[in-house]
């Protein structure tokens, strides 16, 4: 399995990644190479298999829904790098500079 | 019993009864552990946050506990923590840069268990970021180094956790195990670790790598005293659905000293091509004198187990992907501004996660990419289905299996750095039972070139006391655990 350039970019942009021209390149050889190990599943007939996401023997847990105690605004705000007027601030989600059209 | 002139030889067991018998203080104790802390860690590196101030008045509550003879299983034990568990009272790292400074709201469910019990926080333990590598070498904040050879790592992900507890800078201590990060550095460390069965301890307030295989457990100098901890903080939890609701016996119960009628399994696919000779040596040696305390060694046969490696690099990346999308710099942690909202995604994660965690997001992000996601994923989850049904045939026949815990010693420091498989391959022994879920144990075995093998006990879901029966027997027969490493003090 080889991957192009182009293969690493979509990925990087897709994962929100900002990715310098090295790390692309490092990336395209290294997981091409990762993906050529990974092909041995193939070697497997899986047709009639069923996966398995996870292990243990719960389906559907639920709690009760009752109100109860969480954080402050204060507490969780505070973790912020950036607030306004008791909000979280983000740089404008479409472009074009300051404003206050976040 | 004498008490040692250093109370850092004590294990967890021995300083119970005598903190209990008021032999010692809490007090006394957490500070011959602040100073061996002082002595040793600048040349091993196992901790990020040192937590002296917290740790000596949890030490002085804890006296105060005893005193009125309130005093619970950790009560003034001096404990470690990986550095991806939440503590309001330091920072939680996980050993990136993007969480550098970060200081949670709130403890992880294990935390506030040993917090109740009284327990005492030495520090944070360095890991690879995120608990993502092999070695401790991806962490932000430089490498740990193994106490028997300090030019070699400790093993990771949790490899902080398990050189605190052979430096005897921590009594014991906690990791994380997604593919072995809890089984592989204890075996590299020459310490006991104990990954235990999937949703046996609550994962709530640790940051998750890959949610349907992070298991938490202990790192300890005795197979006892891994057991104490787990029945600590062992039990389901409101606060993660995965968590079971099954009873927490006490897993120390199960004491055999023969291993008379016990049927231990013993797989050929275990013994595979790349393993070293000494390591292959120790661990025949070993299943000879499993064989001599009267077990039966049953040859069972796991033939996926080579196809655990390549199903681990797409599950566990598939899954990191989405848990790492959190980390935006939005809510929390570093952000690095951008022109627009997508910019600053991009810059705050292009710069917040080093070369492994970028790696392992791209791998993942990949494998779940539109038009690649049922001949990756999907097909992981199919073969993840055949190794688990290896395991369940094979218990039909044993009742623990024995295989090495590594194919390896711990390797040099920057010796696999540069090829990212071959660093995976570290883990190719222990990934197959994070799959099916099952308990491990990885327990001192011998030497080869001087350095520590381990040698892992896999049991049934469920099965700890078992185990852990079945473990002790062996490493008290065996007494690999007594060799204490000969550390450089300063």
């Amino acid at each position: 399995m080889s991957l192009t350039r182009a293969d690493v970019e979509h990925v990087a942009s897709l994962a929100r990644l900002g990715l310098s021209d090295d790390e692309l390149s490092t990336f395209q050889e290294q997981l091409s190479s990762i993906l050529g190990h990974i092909e041995a599943l193939n070697e497997l007939d899986t047709a009639a298999i069923a996966p398995t996401a996870q292990v243990v023997p719960l389906t559907n847990v639920v709690r009760a829904d009752e109100v109860e105690p969480s954080f402050s605004q204060e507490t969780v705000m505070e973790l912020a790098p950036e607030t306004r007027d008791g909000f979280i601030a983000v740089p404008a989600v479409m472009g074009g500079g300051e404003g206050e059209s976040a | 019993m004498s008490l040692p002139q250093d109370l850092t030889l004590l294990t967890v067991t021995e300083a119970r009864a005598a903190l209990d018998n008021r032999e010692i203080s809490a007090s006394e104790l957490t500070r011959a552990y602040l100073e061996r802390i002082e002595e040793v860690e600048p040349a091993i590196h196992a901790y990020l946050h040192v937590m002296q101030d917290v740790a000596l008045t949890q030490a002085a509550d804890a006296d105060r506990r005893i005193e009125e003879g309130t005093a619970d299983l950790m009560t003034g034990i001096p404990v470690a923590l990986k550095d991806i568990f939440c503590t309001t009272d330091a920072p939680t790292t996980a050993a990136s840069k993007m969480l550098e400074g970060y200081i949670s709201p709130y403890d992880a469910t294990v935390v506030a268990r040993l917090r109740e019990q009284g327990a005492v926080f030495l520090g944070k333990t360095n890991t690879d970021e995120f608990a993502m590598g092999s070695s401790t070498e991806t962490s932000a904040f430089g490498p740990s180094r193994n106490p028997w050879d300090t030019t070699r790592i400790p093993g990771g992900s949790s490899g902080g956790s398990a050189a605190a507890v052979a430096a005897r800078t921590a009594a014991i201590s906690l990791g994380t195990d997604t593919g072995g990060s809890i089984r592989q550095p204890a075996g590299f460390c020459g310490v006991v670790g104990l990954k235990p069965t999937y949703g046996r301890v609550s994962r709530y307030g640790i940051m998750p790598f890959a949610s349907s295989l992070d298991q938490v457990g202990p790192f300890a100098r005795t197979v006892n005293d891994a057991a104490l901890m787990l029945r600590a903080i062992a039990g389901v939890d409101p606060k993660d659905s995965t968590s079971v609701p099954v009873d927490v016996p006490d897993y120390s119960a199960g004491e055999q000293d023969s291993l008379k009628g016990v049927r231990i399994g013993v797989a050929p696919e275990y013994r595979a091509e790349g393993m070293e000779a000494g390591v292959d040596a120790a661990i025949q040696s070993e299943l000879k004198r499993l064989e001599e305390l009267g077990a039966e060694i049953v040859e069972v046969r796991l033939p996926h187990t080579k196809y655990a490696l390549p199903t681990y690099y797409i599950t566990a990346p598939a899954e990191a992907s989405a848990n790492l999308a959190r980390y935006d710099g939005v809510r929390f942690g570093n952000q690095v501004e951008g022109d627009d909202l997508n910019d600053t995604y991009l810059k705050t994660r292009g710069a917040g996660f080093g070369a492994e965690v970028k790696r392992r997001i791209m791998l993942g992000t990949y494998a779940l990419s539109s038009g690649y996601y049922d001949a990756y994923y999907v097909k992981a989850q199919k073969v993840r289905t055949l190794i688990k049904r290896d395991f369940d045939e094979a218990f039909t026949s044993c009742d623990v299996i024995v295989a090495p815990t590594s194919p390896t010693v711990a390797f040099a420091i920057g010796s696999r750095t540069d090829d990212p498989y071959q660093m995976y391959l570290a883990d190719i022994f222990t990934i197959p039972a994070n799959m099916a879920g099952i308990p491990g144990i990885s327990v001192p075995a011998g030497f080869s070139d001087g350095m520590p093998v381990g040698m892992q006990f896999l049991g049934k879901a469920f099965d700890e006391t078992r185990l852990i029966g079945i473990a002790r027997a062996y490493e008290q027969a065996a007494g690999w655990y007594q060799k204490l490493p000969d550390v450089a003090t300063t």
